[in-house]
């Protein structure tokens, strides 16, 4: 039975369809068969960013109301194996979402699949609730800013309040932080919370540190998630390194601020500077 | 057929029990541009806090206590400086009907109040919360962080967190308040009136502690220099900071 996780935030913009799309193709190329499901109707982006916007048909809408099946809707990544994405409608009405509905899709994507990646689109409305609340893992995205940090702490609270695993007292959701566009230059200026500052707040395990990088936006342009990019960038790294780290496996963090001065923050120093 | 997760029954409304924290405006003297004056220096200094801040007018203070009020001024002066007047507490019966005549509501007495103006409260014992409860009342126990948007509320009982209580996260309880972690959102102990209940964290970077309504926001606390192991008290109508 296939892995529920969701990417979530709170606070908007702050890397979700991003980290969506990177560690379902991260996934994928470590053989696992991979859905990812763009739950923010009326906005959809997620099949901008996997560069598929053309070979949308149906819609996850469209399955719930029986218009289609999921097989009809879900799109097959032309260049991986195993990675399969369910787009989000962009002309409905978010009420269209409905918890029977996300349930039934979810359950029928389990038989399926290995891993079903839920992109959840901002704030703590239905939307973002109903991405939430079959999981059985979260990947809280935050930036390395205030606001992110309370947003991100207040959907740790409803995680493990009004999921269904909270709700049924099961094992609660297994919470992960994923910090993104986190630029160490500016940590060190102190224009920035470090990450040792944000997971005192937080107080969750860390699954990585993505640095802030125009790779992103260079691959979101060409619609290639980053873990697919031929480059090796330093952002794909640091996914394809959280992806590792998600299965399990012990893999030091990079892009974090050194803890001693010398030859690590030298090359810390360096990378940064070719990120600028 | 149409599926829909809505439990729409056919009534408009439901009516459900709220707990809530209101502040207290303690009215001693009639003269109402005096209240302003002082009103206006308090908002200046603190102005986010009291906007749009719930308050009850309560009046067992007043002198003389068979004042004569104008209601009508005093709400348009409270309202001017971002506080909302929602009713009166204490006072006499042509108080209550003045005040009522312009829509305040009339707020029942709470028995603690009246009786705790001499300063004869023995700081270094803890008492229990509610030391008129002829039962155990189990303290509430938390073991999972507090995070921002959450209300804990141990009624008639102290309050035990083991973990971090998150900026934007509320405590509330009758009895004293335990964060064996950092307190970075608001902790109200003592909130029925108990002056002897206490606060004790960790770490202290509190958004605001209140003891039986006796608060500080953070501004206050940046002044004290203890931030590690404290616990707050009031004593003399004043809240204090000392290390444990
Ligand atoms: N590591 C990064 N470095 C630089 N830019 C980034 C990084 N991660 C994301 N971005 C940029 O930030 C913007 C928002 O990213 P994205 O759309 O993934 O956020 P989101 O959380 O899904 O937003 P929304 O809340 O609107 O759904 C995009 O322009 C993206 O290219
Ligand atoms: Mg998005």
């Amino acid at each position: 039975m296939a892995k529920i996780i969701v990417i979530t935030s709170g606070k908007g913009g702050v890397g979700k369809t991003t980290t969506s799309a990177a560690i379902a193709a991260g996934l994928a190329k470590r053989g696992f068969k991979t859905a990812v499901v763009d739950f923010d109707i009326g906005l959809r982006n997620l099949d901008l960013i996997m560069g598929c916007e053309r070979r949308v048909v149906y819609d996850f809408i469209n399955v719930i109301r029986g218009e289609a099946n999921l097989k009809q809707a879900l799109i097959k990544d032309k260049r991986i194996d195993n990675l399969f994405i369910l787009p989000a409608s962009q002309t409905r009405d978010k009420d269209a979402l409905t918890k029977e509905g996300v349930d039934q899709v979810l359950q029928e994507l389990q038989t399926e699949f290995d891993y079903i990646i839920c992109d959840s689109p901002a704030g703590i409305e239905r939307g973002a609730h109903l991405a939430m609340y079959f999981a059985d893992v979260a990947i809280v995205v935050t930036n390395p800013e205030v606001s992110s940090v309370r947003d991100s702490d207040r959907m740790l609270g409803l995680l493990a309040s009004k999921s269904r695993r909270a709700e049924q007292g099961l094992e609660p959701i297994k919470e992960h932080l994923l910090l993104t566009r986190y630029s160490l230059t500016r940590v060190q200026k102190g224009e920035m919370l470090g990450v040792d500052d944000i997971l005192e707040i937080l107080a969750i395990p860390l699954l990585g540190v993505i640095p802030e990088s125009q790779a992103v936006l260079r691959a979101s342009n060409a619609g290639v998630p980053i873990t697919l990019l031929d480059e090796l960038t330093d952002a794909g790294q640091a996914y394809l390194d959280s992806v590792a780290r998600l299965l399990g496996e012990d893999i030091p963090h990079r892009f974090v601020k050194p803890e001693k001065k010398g030859f690590l923050s030298r090359l810390f120093k360096s990378r940064e500077e070719t990120i600028a | 057929m149409t599926k829909t997760t809505r439990d729409t029954s056919n009534t408009s409304f439901q009516l459900k029990g709220g707990l809530f924290t209101l502040t207290v405006i303690y009215l001693f003297n009639p003269e109402l541009t005096v209240l302003g004056e002082q009103l206006a220096k308090l908002v200046k200094q603190t102005p986010k806090f009291f906007q749009n801040m719930p308050v009850v007018i309560d009046l067992h203070k007043l002198q003389p206590p068979s004042a004569t009020l104008d209601f009508t001024s005093l709400i348009q002066c409270l309202r001017e400086h971002g506080l909302i007047p929602i009713g009166v507490r204490s006072g006499n019966a042509l108080q209550h009907e003045a005040a009522a005549s312009i829509g305040l509501a009339i707020m029942p007495n709470t028995k603690t109040e009246a009786t705790a103006e001499p300063a004869t409260i023995k700081p270094t014992v803890a008492t229990d919360a509610a030391p008129a409860a002829p039962a155990v009342v189990l303290t509430k126990i938390i073991t999972q962080p507090i995070r921002s948007g959450q209300q804990i509320y141990a009624r008639n009982s102290d309050l035990v967190v083991l973990g971090p209580v998150s900026p934007g996260a509320e405590l509330i309880a009758d009895g004293n308040i335990h964060i064996y972690g950092a307190l970075r959102g608001r902790a109200l102990a003592g909130v029925s009136g108990n002056q002897s209940a206490r606060i004790f964290c960790q770490t202290l970077e509190a958004e605001l502690v209140s003891i039986a309504g006796h608060y500080w926001i953070s501004e206050d606390l940046h002044n004290s220099a203890m931030k590690e192991n404290v616990h707050i008290y009031l004593e003399k109508e004043r809240l204090h900071v000392s290390t444990y």
